[in-house]
């Protein structure tokens, strides 16, 4: 088992979004303070640090994690995504994004980010998922703004195309 | 290209914002580039509901790694001075607790270190000496004689009492045929945004001024109390907002008592300091609305015509009466007689302070608080009297064809039908498929009930209406308030391109969206060529008191504002392009980045080239006009007039109704209910966006399921607060929230250019109420306490306990 220095930086390297990154950590140093602080990705965002609200939700090797409890450290090696990771080559919004603008899916974004991954790990498993399986999965996420009307509506339009991939 | 022949205004367009927020580009508070040389802030809060504090040591927390600076009270009180307050009562408040502790989570000290986590080690090292006082948490214990005082120099906790009478409610009550009264108890709890508080604060010792970037709301009526505090001049306060603010809800003014105190921060250390709250601190300490208790008498005839209303509440606002506190007791004030006709009015506003955190705006502002109150007695009212509560509210309400109406307190209510709004809302069966499942699942025995609520929805505040809480004389004494000056300004560069500006900070709600939907309209070009930019800064950008998003105000108030700087941009246009047209300005019109002469599309020139006039050919204006084109336009409206002498106020410009029902189950068993149908009815006049309208509804119609069933701020009888964490705060998820059915309808404004109407707070108003009254139906009883949460419904299941299910084990 790897050891770390309470008071040593650590060099951290992964793959983010398909680039590879590295960076300074302590050994306390929680994945989206990482991210967000030494990348400058500020994409992800921190609403509770306690794992309840969902809104830092990256993806680590394909699942869905919230990174606000997880150590940058324990990151090492691994292929991450966050929301900066979604759009396409050439920039364009996805289908789970388009579908997201055209439900009014989102009002102020912040908890947007994480939703998004929660649901781009879902249809990567199951490309057409129930409703009940899709509100199980935003579930686990707090929004404030919407009610949640708008987020099923366009995940269950991006289930209902199977293009959820 | 949007068609630029159909109005943009009005079509529901997909909102530009989304293109950067879905990207993870937005750009919030924190995510905004800072100084190297900027430390970072953590703040050690009161474990105590009252407390004196006798020492703090800080000598262990200065020695450690990285470690900056601790700040105390002391050190607060020789930078800066308390804050205003709305009463002249001595509550003496500072961004830390100065010699005494008052409330559980209050800021004792704060720890300035190279980084956040270095600063929360030395938290942990700080060590407070504390004499623990008797504290008081209940309003009405605290209102009572010999309860511990919050603030000694005070004297009393019951720190305002005012009475109101307009018409004749003792005549009114004398002569009823009946009169009832109900106790409701409206609890704490906040819409809290899912991005904390953040403040970065640099003091310039060049100029002694302080520049401070803040993901704060407004009202900006506030920036002078921050920069009192500060002893600086407006000017040298830089409040700068951030283009993206992950909600508010009201919540982010808040958030001003921490600008002034990383400010005093910065000035010490010398250094851009920065603070980003955490969730912890945010439940404890943030903000909450007041709880009220509301004692609510009617008189009413012997055919339920309602002819007065007496109210006495009793709001509680915790440790401190922060500005712009007390408003949500105010607020309704004009409107407290909702949606019905009733003449006679008498009030009773109590403001009470107890050991618990400082109450704030949240998103109904005192609507949620009456509403629940006076549409739980109506309810009541038709109960007792055997009648349907649909048909006592119909024969109660504002006759169709009376507005605009003025409302017995002074509002005057603008347009409505409030009768055809219920009309629409029971029809096309949804009325009868809602008796049909209540009278199907109470077949089978189970709990079930409809309820209804009819409101009354304010938008745009008189920042006057406050001043209702001073009486005629001091009033008089102290000078007139009164309007909401809104300002937005539409700027057209060299090569025709136009950009706005405009005094509100949205977190959320898509202004951006909206204002260039208005502007393409007047000046005819597309949505998408017209750049508009949110972030603000009080150094350089359009503001006034009431600058801001709360209230209600963008629709009434800022959406206004750049109409009419469109406007006034269009007719300098017209004025140039008719010199080159060779016809009156009056018959210029603009279509497709073109301006043409009316009927005469070929006899154009483009936009950008009449516009470019202004910059590269000045002297080819028409006489007397200025060079260059950047038109800032100022509205308020002449409705929002001061308090009358007789304590008249207009306390709103536009008034959206709400209209209600929906079914519910309550299982036996658990308590939990389930809310089985849901209609909600909105007129909020002209919709400018027909998809973001709806998504302000579904969002407050959340809100609202939290408050009737879900949250609540809950302290123990010391003062202990008990949620803390999202675990024991329960907002609503996915599982929680149905989709209600929304109707709209519209009876325009007559008060504003556009026809529209404040309508983002609705549901926070109705929903709570609508749900209540459904529950007391399903139970027989009368709900008096929110948020009716399976604990408090078990004790109003006036049954033994039923038997427990099979299969549930031993």
């Amino acid at each position: 088992m790897l050891k770390l220095e309470k008071d040593t930086r650590h060099k951290v390297r992964f793959v983010l979004n398909g680039s590879p990154v590295s960076g300074w950590a302590d050994a306390r140093m929680l994945l989206s303070d990482f991210l967000r602080q030494e990348l400058g990705e500020t994409g992800t965002h921190v609403g509770c640090e306690h794992g309840v609200c969902g809104a830092c939700t990256v993806r680590i090797e394909g699942r869905a994690v919230r990174s606000c409890l997880t150590l940058a450290v324990q990151a090492e090696g691994f292929d991450i995504q966050t929301v900066e990771g979604l759009a396409g080559d050439d920039g364009a919004l996805n289908a789970l994004q388009t579908a997201f603008r055209k439900h009014h899916a989102l009002q102020c974004g912040y908890c947007t980010s994480g939703i998004l991954m929660s649901l781009t790990d879902m249809f990567q498993r199951n490309p057409s998922p129930s409703r009940d399986e899709i509100e199980d999965v935003v579930g686990g996420h707090i929004c404030r703004c919407t009610g949640y009307a708008g987020i099923m509506d366009a995940a269950l339009e991006v289930a209902e195309a199977g293009a959820g991939k | 290209m949007t068609d630029t022949k159909t109005l943009n205004v009005g079509q529901p367009l997909e909102r530009t914002e989304d293109l950067r927020l879905l990207r993870g580009r937005g750009r919030y508070a924190d995510d905004l580039p800072v100084s190297p040389r900027t430390l970072n802030a953590a703040i050690l809060r009161s474990p105590h509901a009252h407390a004196e504090i006798e020492t703090i040591d800080i000598t262990e927390a200065m020695s450690m790694p990285g470690v900056a600076a601790v700040i105390t009270g002391e050190d607060v009180a020789q930078h800066s001075d308390p804050f205003l307050v709305a009463l002249r009562q001595p509550l003496h408040q500072w961004p830390l607790a100065v010699g005494r502790v008052r409330y559980v989570g209050e800021p004792v000290a704060v720890v300035i270190a190279d980084d956040r986590y270095l600063a929360e080690d030395a938290v942990d090292a700080l060590q407070v000496s504390y004499k623990p006082l008797p504290s008081v948490i209940d309003p009405e214990e605290a209102a009572s004689d010999g309860a511990p005082l919050v603030h000694e120099e005070a004297g009393t906790n019951l720190v305002s009492v005012r009475d109101f009478t307009y018409g004749d409610p003792d005549a009114a009550f004398a002569e009823a045929d009946h009169t009832f009264k109900l106790t409701t108890q409206f609890p704490r709890h906040s819409y809290m945004p899912m991005e904390n508080f953040v403040v970065v604060a640099e003091y310039k010792i060049e100029d002694e001024s302080y520049d401070v970037l803040s993901n704060f709301q407004g009202p900006y009526s506030t920036h002078p109390v921050m920069s009192r505090a500060l002893r600086v001049p407006g000017s040298r306060l830089r409040l700068r907002t951030p283009r993206d603010s992950g909600g508010s809800f009201g919540i982010k003014l808040a958030v001003f008592p921490y600008i002034v105190l990383m400010s005093v921060a910065s000035k010490i250390t010398g250094r851009p300091v920065r603070w980003v709250e955490d969730r912890y601190e945010h439940l404890t300490a943030a903000n909450s609305c007041p709880n009220r208790v509301t004692t609510l008498e009617a008189a009413v005839t012997k055919d339920g015509v309602i002819t007065a209303l007496r109210f006495d509440q009793l709001e509680d606002y915790g440790a401190f009466l922060r500005a712009p506190m007390p408003g949500p007791l105010y607020r309704m004030q004009g409107a407290i007689t909702g949606a019905y006709a009733i003449d006679n009015v008498a009030i009773t506003n109590k403001i009470v302070v107890s050991n618990k955190m400082p109450a704030g705006l949240v998103r109904g502002f005192g609507g949620p608080q009456l509403y629940f109150a006076l549409e739980r007695m109506t309810n009541h009212i038709a109960g007792e009297l055997g009648m349907d509560h649909l048909d006592l509210i119909r024969k109660n309400l504002i006759p169709a064809g009376s507005f605009p109406y003025k409302a017995a307190a002074g509002s005057l209510l603008d347009s409505g039908d409030y009768q055809k709004a219920i009309e629409i809302t029971t029809g096309e069966g949804r009325l009868e498929d809602l008796i049909k499942r209540r009278d199907a699942a109470r077949a089978q025995g189970k709990l079930y009930g409809i309820g209804y609520a009819a409101i009354v929805e304010p938008g745009m505040s008189n920042m006057g209406y406050l001043s209702t809480l001073l009486t005629a004389e001091a009033r008089e004494k102290s000078g007139p308030k009164n309007g909401a000056i809104s300002m937005a300004t539409v700027n057209v560069e060299p090569m025709g391109t136009v950009s706005i500006t405009a005094d509100c900070m949205p977190q959320g709600q898509g202004h951006e969206t909206i204002l260039a939907q208005i502007v393409s309209d007047q000046l005819g070009l597309a949505p998408e060529d017209i750049t508009v930019n949110v972030e603000h800064d009080t150094q350089k950008d359009q503001w006034s008191i009431a600058a801001g998003t709360y209230s209600c105000r963008f629709t009434p108030g800022t959406a206004v504002a750049a109409q009419m700087a469109a406007a006034q941009v269009r007719d300098k246009l017209a004025k140039i392009a008719a010199k080159n047209l060779n016809t009156p300005a009056e018959n210029i019109e603009f279509t497709d980045g073109k301006i043409h002469a009316a009927g005469n599309p070929d006899n154009a020139i483009s936009f950008g080239r009449v516009a470019g006039t202004a910059h590269w050919a000045p002297a080819e204006l028409p006489d007397g006009m200025e060079a260059g084109i950047r038109e800032t336009a100022s509205w308020t409206p002449p409705e929002l007039e001061a308090p009358s002498p007789g304590d008249h106020i207009n306390t709103s410009l536009t008034y959206g109704f709400v209209f209600d029902m929906c079914g519910v189950e309550v299982d036996p068993v658990t308590a939990m209910v389930r809310i089985d149908r849901y209609v909600t009815m909105h007129d909020a006049g002209k919709l400018l966006n027909p998809l973001i309208a709806e998504g302000q509804v579904l969002g407050s119609f959340a809100q609202g399921i939290g408050t009737a069933l879900h949250e609540e701020f809950l302290y123990d009888d010391d003062g202990n607060f008990l949620t803390g964490t999202f675990a024991d705060y329960l907002i609503p998820t996915v599982a929680e929230v149905p989709r209600p059915e929304i109707l709209h309808m519209a009876s325009p404004s007559p008060f504003t250019p556009l026809g529209a109407k404040g309508m983002a707070e609705g549901c926070c108003m109705s929903t709570p109420v609508c749900i209540a009254n459904a529950v007391s139906d399903a139970l027989g009883v009368n709900v008096a306490q929110l948020p009716m949460s399976p604990k408090r419904l078990h004790a109003l299941i006036d049954e033994d306990e039923p038997p427990r299910p099979s299969g549930a084990g031993q």
